[in-house]
């Protein structure tokens, strides 16, 4: 409950933060929601020397589409949480975000925690980096030096390890937007509301005519980062979503699952879980488009 | 170093010099001597610390004092108006809400939020609203009446709302 | 049986009055340990051991003691030189105050630094060096009794293995004899998980001792201030009326708030040697790492049955994993508590009950978690035995239940283990809650799903539950040698206002309430008229403190007794004012009047201001007394708690449905605050059978010692619960109470687990231990489905 002591630098623009971080790079860390990184410095396991306060930034609370190219969602460094679990926008066309949202943490932890953040700090257990591997999204990171876009698939680099360098501010992560027949949700199973996920599954599918055209899976808490189901996904591209074929699917991520066993759940059961949901939610997927 | 804060506390401007380490909650209770938030845990979990920064609930452990410089604090010592109990004070009260009183000023602020946004909540919007906030005494079911019983006074509505 | 009067219950009994103590609390304004601050007040900080067993080399404080800010850095050695380094439990064993040879569990209290300043204790912490020389760590009770075990408590003369007790109640010959004629023999074998009281409050201490007047006054969160000052008196070797303890608000204690922690006692040593006060406050990881847990029992048991469902013996062997000290509050002549109690609700003609305790390497402790002494491990185990009896007879577990109760015509009942049970209809409360519950149409539903098999499962779970608590009759309980009475001082004012000072202290019960609806009940004087007072030793009478439900059987019983003492003295001061003879007065509640002459009457606030104004000659001023109440008996409150749960057989995910609880406590004082207690009772017996947990990894490393792994449900979790009850008064309590605060946490996780197993029982499942976790049923699924 007592951290370390620390510089404390709050940049009033975004140019002010970014030389701040090249300056200071490997001693400084960015204060986000603080949600992830504050419970660390309680514990003294972190204790940065500087830390460089970016919730005073104008222009990172955005939640909006652009429409450029084939269209995405911008989700600024400083949308929190709860502003996610509230977003009619997500409800509409993003349902894998908006069925995510409100299991992540507690209310009270939402009203601060951030998306940006939470893909940044890269908890094998976190949500949020399922949710964009499932989607294809990417991060957007800025530096004195200039800006980068970083596909999800490329951003994670093993438990709380990303390729974000220390001079870089993640100031957005952005999603494609959806294809006119696309659903998605996200299942979690926890223990109580606040626990980490003993496992989370993050589905989206886009069908043409009955045809999957895209499929994207992502596993939380099932490895040491989060999991892209890759050839559970392959396998329902150019397929209808027949009971076998979400059968085949399930099967197939749960064999991309490479679960631990711990006082949640032995591995065996964690996997088995995988398997299930992802049945689940390709069956949910089915019958929202039916509907 | 030490730096130079001013925040709206419960309506009163207040400066005060702190470390940047400092957490929230300890500056309201050492500093500003308001012992209404309280500590019960390390790690973000039971919620007993919450308080209400520009309206919107925080857990007070997991913010440093210095990044609420220039915003606005509720604390549960601001609830009440002109030696009046607010009506979730009532509420807590009517309907047992509170056994040690613990977790009572964080549930009774995050409480407040709730119905800030939703006037008539239902019981399963209370539990939800509520569930960033521990309490080991009375099972959560008084307060969920004590939410409502405030919610029926401020709002007072034809009929009851069921789920 | 009946010792003291019972009497009909008009007047403040059974009124909801809203409650005294709230004001404070809903306006911030409660006076917590952390609150508490004194002038020149230091702060305390605590280093704990990484490892769970280890011998210490060295421990250099040099670089801590130099930082600034920094007043002093208490090491055990220190402690040594003053005879502080080891310190009695309240079950007659020691404890390391600070670890000078080894350490013995993994949080262990290594050193103390004393700041100015609370993070600059913790810097400092960082900077003391310790050298371990790590040893091998005994994490399971049945290898530390196993022989070549390492010797945990080496410090301890003619301790050559790690067995604390073993202690039997029953008689073994005639259990032996029912076995033999049984038709079938139904077992369960299981752990009670190590489980923690975690009230949101952690411990803490503010001491300040004045080395000039030698005077030690200790504000501290005890359930129990009474014992510890003489607790305290012992150890320090300071003379007692030189140490008062100040109990303030406290944030929940369920048990954990009983026993000494080393922390006071560093913080009162380190205030002695330093002169300044010095306050120490517990995070949460030292909370749970280190301080009392609860539980933690493996219970076998054994149900003799003939085939037409009679139970005909129990026996029972358990071992208790005490952690490296044995340092419960026991009654002393009880080694496992109240553990044999064991018979639970049933007419159990034998039983033999074997306990026995072993040290390991963790946190000392089984304190009783919201649990009359192990009446919490004792109801789990029958409660569960019943059932599995029921499924091996085929039978219906209510039917079997019915079939085995002592019936309302053989109280008292002296059980098999030699309890004498005061009162009870267990089939009443049985009946209503199966009829609240719908019961039938519940099992026709659960057939139904188990038919359609969609997966979904549907499943109903009893639990008929008698406890045993108001410890105790002195004949029999003792805490140290310290008889189990408890006290009530009533003291009316002249102008009819009153102050009642107990030796208990709530924390959050609402003493200060139901109390003085007590005394208003048998006075007449209005509950608002009376402070309540407790939890300062300088200023309320001895008494052994608020814990295993006995406030309300004990002092609540003093309290009772010292207003009818008043009452005798304020019938002679009535007789003098009247002009009467005092048997010519009749008493209604609150006032004398002259039989015949119904006007002519006393009120009690007159006959208060005539107690100090114009007493009758010949008799002391005053309106005031003391009572120390020794219990004739314990009280046997019970009840019958039925959940409905919905299991995901794919998945093993469960949630409870429905929560129909029937307590009798007998005569409730402030019903509101009665069923208060009930859900919270209830939300911990879910909490503990569905996610409460701290185990160890096999080098004795903590598992649990953070709100993120030791799992407290939240509003969303917590099932909505349906209370109703029934009436049987205790025939020696003088008002009829029974105790009630705990009730519900030992009854209601058989409750809880039965319904999970009763879900699954169709495919085979008997067992799924605590915590029931999803995973935990999705594995016992596959091994009744593996092995055919
Ligand atoms: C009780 C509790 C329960 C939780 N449960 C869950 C859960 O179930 N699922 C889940 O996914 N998460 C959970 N979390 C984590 C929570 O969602 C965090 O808010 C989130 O992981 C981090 O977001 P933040 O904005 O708070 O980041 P911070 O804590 O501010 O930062 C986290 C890390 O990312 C870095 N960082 C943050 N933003 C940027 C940026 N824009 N650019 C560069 N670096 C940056 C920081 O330097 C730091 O290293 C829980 C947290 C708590 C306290």
């Amino acid at each position: 409950m007592f951290p370390s002591e620390f510089e404390y630098l709050a940049p009033a623009t975004l140019d002010e933060a970014l030389s701040l971080l090249a300056e200071h790079a490997e001693d400084a860390k960015v204060l986000a929601g603080g949600q992830s990184l504050i419970p660390l410095m309680k514990l003294r396991f972190a204790a940065p020397a500087i830390l460089i306060d970016i919730n005073g930034l104008p222009g990172l609370s955005h939640l909006q589409e652009d429409k450029r190219g084939r269209g995405f969602l911008r989700i600024g460094a400083l949308v929190r949480n709860a502003a996610l679990e509230r977003s009619e926008l997500l409800k509409a066309r993003y349902p894998t975000m908006a069925a995510a949202a409100p299991l992540i943490s507690d209310p009270i932890v939402r009203n601060q925690g951030t998306l940006v953040g939470s893909l940044v700090h890269a908890d094998p257990q976190g949500d949020w980096g399922s949710v964009l591997l499932a989607l294809e999204g990417e991060v957007v990171a800025k530096s004195a030096t200039g800006e980068r876009r970083i596909p999800a698939t490329k951003f994670f680099d093993g438990p709380f390890t990303t390729v974000l360098r220390p001079d870089e501010l993640a100031v957005e992560a952005r999603v494609p937007a959806p294809g006119p027949r696309s659903f998605g949700t996200y299942l979690k199973l926890e223990r109580k509301v606040g626990d980490f996920a003993t496992v989370g599954v993050a589905v989206s599918v886009s069908t043409e005519r009955g045809v999957v055209t895209r499929a994207g899976i992502g596993l939380t808490g099932v490895g040491p980062a989060n999991i892209k189901a890759v050839d559970a996904e392959q396998a329902l591209v150019g397929h209808r979503l027949t009971d076998k074929a979400i059968r085949r699917a399930a099967e197939l991520a749960a064999a991309a699952s490479e679960p631990r066993t711990d006082v949640r759940g032995s591995a065996d059961y964690k996997r088995e879980v995988v398997r299930v949901y992802v049945a689940r939610g390709l069956h949910q997927a089915l019958a929202a488009k039916a509907a | 170093m030490h730096r130079s804060i001013t925040v709206t506390v419960n309506g009163q401007a207040r400066t005060a010099e702190v470390e940047p380490r400092m957490l929230l909650v300890h500056f309201l209770r050492e500093v500003l001597d308001l012992r209404g938030a309280h500590v019960g845990c390390d790690t973000t979990s039971c919620g007993v610390c919450a308080v209400l920064v520009d309206g919107v609930p925080v857990k007070s452990c997991t913010m440093f004092a210095v990044q609420v410089d220039g915003k606005s604090l509720t604390t549960v010592e601001g609830l009440a108006g002109n030696g009046q109990k607010h009506a979730l004070q009532e509420g807590f009260k009517e309907e047992h809400g509170l056994q040690c009183g613990f977790c009572t000023p964080a549930m009774m602020l995050v409480a407040s939020a709730l119905l800030e946004e939703n006037p008539n909540p239902s019981e399963r919007e209370i539990r939800w609203a509520i569930s960033g906030n521990l309490c080991r005494c009375t099972g959560y079911q008084n307060i969920v009446k004590a939410v409502q019983h405030a919610a029926a006074t401020l709002h007072p509505q034809p009929a009851g709302r069921t789920e | 049986m009946a010792v003291t009067e019972t009497e009909p219950s008009p007047g403040w009994l059974g009124k909801s009055v809203k409650r005294k103590e709230d004001d404070r609390f809903l306006a911030g304004r409660g006076n917590y340990i952390e609150d508490v601050k004194l002038p020149a007040m230091l702060h305390m900080a605590i280093l704990r051991s990484p490892y769970a067993h280890a011998r210490i080399t060295s421990i250099d404080t040099s670089a801590a003691t130099a930082l600034p800010g920094v007043v002093a850095v208490v090491t055990g050695e220190l402690l040594a030189q003053h005879n502080l380094a080891w310190m009695p439990t309240l079950s007659g064993d020691t404890q390391a105050v600070l670890a000078t040879d080894k350490v013995r569990f993994q949080g262990q209290e290594v050193a103390c630094v004393i700041a100015e300043d609370r993070y600059v204790a913790h810097d400092a912490l960082e900077l003391i060096e310790v050298d371990y020389e790590p040893l091998p760590a005994v994490v399971d009770p049945f290898a530390a009794l196993a022989e070549g075990a390492p010797l945990i408590r080496d410090d301890k003369d003619g301790q050559t293995d790690n067995r604390i007790y073993h202690w039997e109640a029953g008689d073994p010959e005639a259990t032996e004899r029912a076995f033999a004629e049984a038709d079938r023999v139904v077992t369960v074998d299981t752990h009670y998980p190590r489980s923690h009281p975690s009230p949101l409050e952690c411990c803490g201490c503010v001491a300040d001792v004045n080395p000039a007047s030698g005077r030690a006054t200790i504000y501290m969160t005890s359930q129990a201030p009474h014992a510890i000052r003489t607790v305290f008196a012992l150890v320090a070797g300071l003379p007692e009326q030189n140490i008062q303890i100040i109990s303030p608000d406290i944030g929940g204690g369920f048990g954990n708030k009983v026993p000494v922690y080393p922390g006071y006692v560093v913080a009162t040593a380190a205030s002695l040697l330093i002169g300044r006060p010095v306050k120490w406050i517990e995070d949460r990881t030292g909370n749970l790492i280190s301080t009392g847990f609860a539980r933690d029992f493996h219970m076998k048991g054994e149900l003799a049955l003939t085939d037409d469902g009679r139970m005909l013996g129990l026996r029972v062997k358990m071992l208790s994993d005490q952690g490296y000290a044995y340092a419960d509050a026991q009654p002393s002549k009880l080694k496992a508590g109240l553990f044999h109690i064991v018979t639970g609700s049933y007419a159990m003609p034998a039983a033999h009950v074997i306990t026995d305790g072993a040290y390991t390497n963790k946190a000392p402790g089984g304190v009783a978690y919201r649990c009359s002494f192990r009446v919490t491990e004792a109801s789990f185990l029958i409660e569960r035995l019943v059932q599995s009896a029921a499924y091996d007879l085929g039978m219906d577990p209510a039917e079997l239940r019915r079939k085995n109760f002592i019936r309302p015509d053989q109280f008292p009942y002296t059980s098999a283990t030699g309890f004498v049970y005061d009162s009870g209809d267990y089939e009443a409360a049985l009946d209503l809650a199966l009829e609240k519950a719908g019961y039938e149409a519940l099992r026709v539903e659960q057939a139904k799903l188990r038919e359609e098999g969609k997966g979904k499962l549907l499943g109903i779970g009893i639990a008929s539950m008698t406890e045993a608590l108001g410890a105790g009759p002195s004949r029999d309980y003792d805490i140290l040698g310290i008889k189990m009475f408890d006290s009530a001082e009533l003291r009316v004012h002249p102008t009819g206002k009153a102050i009642l000072k107990l030796g208990v202290r709530h924390q959050g019960q609402g003493h200060e309430t139901t109390f003085a609806q007590i005394v208003a009940h048998e006075l007449g004087i209005p509950p608002d008229d009376i402070l309540v007072h407790e939890g300062d030793t300088d200023n309320t009478p001895y008494g052994l403190g608020t814990y295993a439900s006995r406030s309300t059987p004990v002092a609540g019983a003093a309290a009772a007794m010292v207003a009818r003492k008043l009452r005798d003295k304020s019938k002679t001061i009535a007789a003098h004012l009247l002009e009467v003879a005092e048997e010519d007065l009749e008493w209604e509640i609150g006032r004398f009047s002259v039989k015949g002459a119904p006007d002519r009457s006393k009120t009690i606030q007159e006959i208060a201001f005539a107690a100090y104004t114009d007493h009758p000659p010949g008799m002391e001023a005053g309106l005031e007394g003391v009572h120390y109440y020794d219990p004739p008996n314990l009280t046997f409150p019970f009840a019958t708690y039925l959940v409905v749960v919905e299991v995901d057989a794919e998945t093993g995910e469960w949630k409870p449905r429905q929560v129909v609880a029937v307590d009798d406590c007998g005569v409730r004082i402030n019903p509101m605050i009665v069923e208060g207690q009930i859900m919270g009772g209830l939300t911990e017996g879910f909490a503990m059978s569905a996610m409460q947990q701290i185990t160890f990894d096999e080098d004795g490393n903590c598992i649990g010692a953070n709100f993120m792994d030791y799992l407290l449900p939240t509003a969303w979790e917590t099932p909505h619960f349906d209370l109703y009850e029934t009436c049987t008064p205790s025939p020696h309590h003088p008002i009829g109470c029974k105790g009630v605060g705990e009730s519900a946490t030992v009854g209601s996780p058989a409750a809880f687990v039965n319904a999970v197993v009763d879900a699954v029982a169709h495919l085979g499942v008997r067992d799924v231990d605590m915590p029931v976790t999803s995973g935990a049923v999705w594995e016992a699924i596959q091994a009744v489905k593996g092995g055919g």
